[in-house]
């Protein structure tokens, strides 16, 4: 780079360059904060959703999943399992409810959690929750 | 060696270099599991492997930065470190607390883990890539603000040159965005967008900045290119970083119910972010062009330019593959995604640990650079590894094209287990690639003991250049 172009300039460049940025970044957070409950699905967050996103957690399901794909690419996308299994929070309490413990042989299987009753409603409950959730149309199609 | 205390880095650098080691094993691990499914199963089930191998990929990378900035702080500020006991001591809290949590993931059921370690208190667990139980984060915050502490107080007392202000400022950007961890609201879409102010804004954000001071450091030494020329580049470089990345956070906010006016944010800024990469790329050529002095660490300045391309590749290139929302829209979550992570953090983030601890590791030592002998064949491991993380990309990127193609963009769509049966053979060859990448890092540690060849020297070469 030429003389013309000096080292404070590049350093003013920095400073100005990612203050701005950032504080554009935060004012489309802001905006963001006051536009997502037109979005995310709140009326649904009951006590029963969020027991179910902690037991999501407490079983590291990302690990293995994507949720509105994000995650690991293992296993099924989830965030429209509850659509693709009909609508279904039975079905999906039955799919988790029915994993053999041991696996399948050469194949890939989710493990048996040992969920009670409870937290199997509940995990449910949290995906026909997202399900829910106004994410653009995405994905494109029911297989997720 | 010009401070003693710059030695700290040396145990920084070994449990880095071991952890790597772990990180390698349990992604073959995984990679098998793609196509042997019961591989290991219920034993060690594919998210607990995935845990293991990304906790540790993040762990053994904050070793390496640690350890880089208590070598290069010191020599920097032109005085002793402010405490090498608090370094050492900081050392084994993070070394221990870490690998008790790799046991507790291998040893207990994840649900277990999390009652053990009362999750129930501040629930921070289950989430990608922090699933770490609260009271280790509490022990990341602990320690990373004892190295902070110790770290700027060396800076503040000694000479403030760009390379030191400008990794600080990463250090402390990495502190103050890892507590967006603790934030674990009950809303799946705030949960999601704040998530990404960890994620995000640490690998597209204030790591570039400690990968461009690191870079620039090492830069410095080995080409003794003038400061003056090679600070304007950082600053140049990480202005450009974080002017396309901060926006560039909105290539996350397409599809998690956040609006879609994040879209073009994300899209327009994004597709901006190969930029200083591709200007990274340019500097470290352009720099080792001009250089003032034949060093004799030919491993280090493979390394520094191995860095520069792989991350314009696979940080620049690839994320731009995906990153547009039309794209994005059918890519989002397939394994052209894993394509991307892959080379992206091997290119820029790997390969700046590993290019620093080629220059530093020797000096440590006590020699200059390491005998040819050695230089050879820590050479042979850098092309093994790099050329076998190309494949694995390419392999990637084909089975992510392809079930792009079966899965999402078409009238006919085919379930996901489907579709990973019929893209298997990618799996297979991304395997192979591991086990070359494996081979390449067992010569890179063998590297260290081999001894002999001609004696490394410098020649410098000043009034030819």
């Amino acid at each position: 780079m030429s003389e013309v172009f000096t080292k404070s300039m590049a350093r003013n460049i920095y400073y100005g360059g990612s203050m701005f940025f950032f504080l554009l970044f935060l004012a489309l957070t802001f905006d963001t904060m006051g536009e997502v409950p037109k979005r995310d699905n709140h009326e649904a967050l009951t006590a029963q959703v969020a027991l179910g996103k902690k037991v999501w957690e407490e079983n590291d399901c990302i690990g293995c999943h994507t949720l509105l794909g994000e995650g690991a690419y293992f296993a099924p996308e989830l965030g429209n399992v509850y659509k693709r299994f009909g609508n279904s929070t039975d079905a999906i309490v039955a799919f988790i409810k029915g994993r053999p413990a041991n696996g399948i042989p050469g194949r890939r299987s989710m493990p048996q959690f040992n969920l009670s009753d409870e937290e199997l409603e509940a995990v449910a409950a949290f995906l026909k929750y997202a399900s829910e959730i106004n994410s653009a149309n995405w994905p494109p199609n029911i297989q997720g | 060696m010009k401070y003693s205390s710059q030695a700290v880095a040396k145990l920084y650098f070994i449990a880095a270099i071991g952890l790597f080691v772990g990180q390698i094993l349990f992604g073959l691990v995984m990679g098998l599991q793609y196509v042997w499914g019961d591989f290991l199963f219920p034993a060690i089930p594919f998210n607990v492997a995935r845990m293991v191998h990304t906790n540790l990929l993040i762990v053994w990378l904050l070793f390496g930065f640690m350890g880089a900035a208590y070598y290069l702080v010191p020599e920097e500020a032109e005085r002793e470190l402010h405490s090498p006991f608090l370094a050492r001591l900081l050392f084994w809290v993070f070394l221990v607390a870490g690998a008790l949590t790799i046991l507790g993931y291998l040893l207990v059921p994840y649900a277990r883990l999390a009652e053990l370690t009362m999750n129930d208190l501040l629930p921070t667990m289950g989430r990608e890539f922090l699933e770490q139980p609260t009271i280790t984060k509490i022990g990341i915050v602990i320690v990373a603000l004892g190295f902070l502490y110790n770290i700027g107080m060396t800076i503040l007392a000694g000479r403030k040159t760009v390379v030191n202000l400008v990794l600080l400022t990463g250090l402390v950007g990495l502190a103050v965005f890892f507590l967006f961890s603790f934030y674990v609201p009950d809303n799946l879409v705030l949960d999601k967008y704040f998530w990404w102010w960890v994620v995000h804004l640490w690998v597209e954000g204030v790591w570039e900045l400690i990968l461009g001071s690191i870079l620039a450091f090492v830069l410095i030494k080995i080409t003794g290119v003038d400061r003056e020329v090679i600070e304007k580049w950082l600053y140049v470089i990480i202005a450009m970083t974080l002017i396309t990345g901060i926006i560039g956070t909105g290539h996350h906010f397409y599809w998690i119910g956040t609006p879609e006016y994040w879209q073009w944010w994300g899209s327009v800024f994004s597709a901006m972010e190969p930029i200083p990469f591709f200007m990274m790329t340019v500097f470290a050529f352009n720099m080792v062009n001009r250089r003032r002095r034949e060093h004799p660490n030919r491993a280090a300045m493979l390394w520094a330019l191995g860095t520069a391309v792989m991350a314009f590749l696979g940080a620049g290139v690839w994320g731009f593959l995906h990153t547009l929302a039309p794209v994005n829209y059918y890519t989002h979550g397939t394994q052209v995604t894993a394509a991307h992570g892959h080379m992206a953090f091997y290119g820029a983030y790997v390969m700046i640990v590993l290019t620093v601890i080629s220059y530093a590791m020797p000096i440590m030592r006590g020699q200059e650079a390491s005998d040819r002998r050695s230089q050879v064949m820590e050479m042979w491991s850098f092309w093994l590894m790099t050329v076998s993380m190309v494949f694995i990309t390419l392999f990637l990127t084909g089975a992510g094209v392809l079930q792009v193609w079966m899965q999402r963009y078409t009238d006919v769509p085919q379930s996901f287990m489907v579709v990973q049966q019929k893209i298997e053979i990618f799996y297979w060859l991304r395997e192979l690639a591991g086990l070359v990448f494996l081979v390449g890092l067992v010569l890179y540690v063998i590297s260290f003991f081999v001894k002999g060849g001609e004696p490394a020297r410098a020649a410098d070469t000043a009034d030819t250049a």
